[in-house]
């Protein structure tokens, strides 16, 4: 079976910068597969061009076996795309948006409603509602509601969950989990690191370049050696004071700690944990840490920069 | 087909909800009509008139009460010097200037033509001349009749006479001027200012993905303008009518034919402006610069073309609006027929076409870099 998507040695360049650099990767039929990365990392320029609406430098991508070039009128047929800003007609209520929609695919709303039950239901209430009224999640949905709505084989998602709040975040997830096991294959990009845990393969992408692709448990076994968590209620100094620690290599603030990575061979944070204290940090919390997703990025960035 | 109609559907929904648009499409045409209509005319009431009677016979003061029982003119002061006919144009008491020689009745009525002098004030040319001509239409018809009194003889002079326009009303050059420019507005700044909106807001991203094709966007977008600029024409023309007196000599066949004919031409370049702006900004300052004042300026609306050099007379060919306005002139006030118009016609047919094929061009089916 061919893959859903599949690009090779793909090249975009802005007037004085390269978006994209020689990216490679293929996404199976089926499979849920997660671009992440900061903000300009050049995912959007990515989802443009295997949404056919932007063309390449160089390098060919395919999307169904259907050539993004050559064969754009038969992809636009068959995939379904949610841009990275919220992209509905906010004067239209949501059902005119999602009608307008329907129609446009050449279908109706009654035709595949199966397929976005799940997600209308709960628009359902507001229907009448003009789409510019809708809170950031509801927004969200009805974007995705019109993504689905002609039943496409591949799902495009630009970063949906920006500016989403977590409880709206989750139950994204969950559908796009549904959407999965009908056999859709999505491509979703996320600046969200623990977004990148319910994926089942994810690409981590920085300046254009991919530097990594893995499932996330895989991913986390990829990151060398010792992370240590440390807190104290002096984080600056105490950042400081670790980056310059001979057996530290590198320390970044992830959420109320502070994540230690150790030089190679260094496995034993019990005497860098004595040396901070003895500087005067008295209320020192220290324990071994669980590499996430995050201490992946940030090394192999280290390591590319480097 | 399907695809077509809801994307028409879905451009009506935006203009209805949108009040500005609204305001923009209905009120505009209705206000600049009136605003043009009444404020700024060129017609002549109540100028004051400086007059030096050299000869102040029964024959001139005759002439002169009859000068001031016109509408038009009253003596603002009488002189005995010339400096005083300027003194009174440099107070801006008078606007005109009126000399009549010695001897004026006994000449009249001798059958020898009198030599009258009218002076006027061109520090604004238009209405100077405007005056002029009114003067001498009023002096000439009374004296002619006063020697044919006398003589029972006629005497050979030129009398002007203003077809077309006898009252010169300049509400006659500003109904097809603002139909002109209503229809260009509404046509050009809207269909460009609505592509762009969808730009800005990322719509337009999504409907190039779809199936739809150029053509669906293009002629789903222009359909709704296509038709109210046509209603707006309507408006114009029932306002020129009803308020104003126009006349309507021509076919009105022909009228909204040529009013249809130029609301596309208005679209084509509505489209081929959206083509390029991807801001509403850039829409409305390339539609207002690059459309609205050469349309003001260079179409024959405001300033004669005649009058113009010849550099700018040549540039005044490619003006849409100039032709859509000598059509107009031609059907409504001289109620010329086909056999007349059809040069101005087949100019501004060609100009569509070529607008049109452009237009087409350049809407891609990907997004601009």
């Amino acid at each position: 079976m061919k893959p859903a998507i599949s690009i090779q040695k793909l090249n975009k360049s802005y007037k004085d910068e390269q978006a994209l650099k020689n990216i490679s990767f293929d996404v199976e039929q089926g499979e849920l597969f997660g671009l992440i990365g900061p903000d300009g990392a050049g995912k959007s320029t990515l989802f443009r061009i295997l949404t056919t609406l932007l063309l390449a430098d160089n390098g060919e991508a395919e999307v169904m076996g259907l050539d993004v070039v050559d064969d754009f009128r038969n992809i636009r047929n068959r995939i379904g795309y949610m841009p990275g800003r919220f992209s509905l007609y906010q004067d239209l209520t949501v059902e005119e948006n999602l009608d307008f929609f329907a129609t446009i695919f050449g279908t109706t709303i009654e035709a595949n409603y199966d397929l976005i039950k799940d997600i209308y239901v709960q628009l359902e209430p507001f229907k009448d509602r003009p789409a510019g009224k809708l809170s950031g999640g509801m927004k969200q949905k009805l974007a995705l509601c019109c993504a689905l709505i002609h039943k496409p084989e591949v799902l495009f998602l630009d970063e949906p969950t920006t500016g989403v709040d977590p409880v709206s975040r989750k139950e994204f997830w969950q559908m796009l989990k549904r959407l999965k096991q009908q056999g859709i294959a999505i491509l979703v990009s996320t600046p969200y690191m623990d977004e990148a845990a319910l994926c089942d393969r994810i690409a981590l992408i920085q300046k254009g370049e991919i530097l990594s692709i893995a499932s996330p448990e895989s991913i986390n076994d990829s990151f060398h050696g010792t992370l240590v968590a440390m807190k104290s209620h002096r984080m600056y100094e105490l950042l400081k004071a670790l980056r310059i620690h001979p057996k530290v290599e590198s320390c970044y603030a992830f959420g109320e700690y502070l994540n230690a990575t150790l030089v190679e061979g260094v496995t034993d944070w019990k005497p860098i944990e004595q040396d901070m204290r003895d500087k005067g940090f008295d209320d020192l919390v220290a324990h071994d840490a669980t590499v996430g997703i995050e201490n992946v990025f940030m090394q192999l960035l280290s390591k590319t920069e480097a | 087909m399907k695809q077509y109609l809801a994307f028409v559907k879905k451009e009506f929904r935006h203009i209805l909800r949108d009040k500005r648009t609204l305001l923009i499409l209905f009120g505009m045409p209705v206000a600049q009509i009136l605003i043009f209509g009444f404020a700024l005319n060129n017609e002549v009431e109540n100028a004051g008139v400086a007059i030096y009677d050299m000869s102040g016979d029964y024959e001139s003061v005759l002439l002169q009460n009859r000068l001031e029982n016109s509408e038009q003119f009253f003596i603002e002061r009488e002189c005995q010097t010339t400096e005083c006919i300027e003194e009174a144009f440099r107070q801006s008491k008078a606007r005109i200037g009126i000399i009549l020689p010695q001897n004026f009745g006994s000449d009249l009525l001798n059958g020898q033509k009198p030599e009258i002098k009218i002076v006027s004030d061109a520090s604004d040319p238009n209405q100077a001349q405007v005056l002029t001509s009114y003067a001498t239409a009023i002096i000439l018809t009374h004296v002619k009749g006063r020697a044919t009194i006398v003589q029972n003889a006629p005497i050979v002079s030129a009398i002007p006479r203003m077809i077309f326009n006898p009252e010169l009303k300049s509400v006659y050059m500003f109904v097809p001027g603002v139909m002109g420019l209503i229809l260009l507005l509404v046509g050009a700044m809207m269909t460009s200012l609505t592509i762009a909106r969808e730009k800005e807001l990322g719509t337009m991203e999504l409907l190039l993905v779809s199936p739809l094709y150029s053509w669906h966007i293009i002629f789903g977008k222009v359909t709704p303008y296509w038709l109210l600029s046509f209603f707006n024409a309507m408006v114009i023309v029932t306002l020129g009518i009803i308020v104003f007196d126009m006349p309507m000599n021509g076919s009105a066949a022909l009228l909204i034919g040529s009013c249809l004919l130029f609301s596309l031409t208005a679209l084509a370049l509505g489209i081929f402006i959206s083509a390029k702006a991807n801001s509403q900004m850039t829409a409305m300052f390339v539609s207002m610069m690059g459309l609205l004042l050469p349309t003001i300026l260079l179409s024959g609306f405001v300033f004669p073309i005649e009058n113009m050099p010849i550099v700018l007379q040549v540039v005044s060919n490619i003006i849409p609006a100039k032709w859509f306005i000598m059509i107009i002139k031609g059907l409504m006030i001289k109620g010329s027929g086909m056999t007349v118009i059809w040069k101005p016609v087949a100019v501004l047919v060609f100009i569509t076409l070529l607008l049109g094929v452009a237009a087409i061009k350049s809407v891609k089916p990907r997004l601009n870099e």
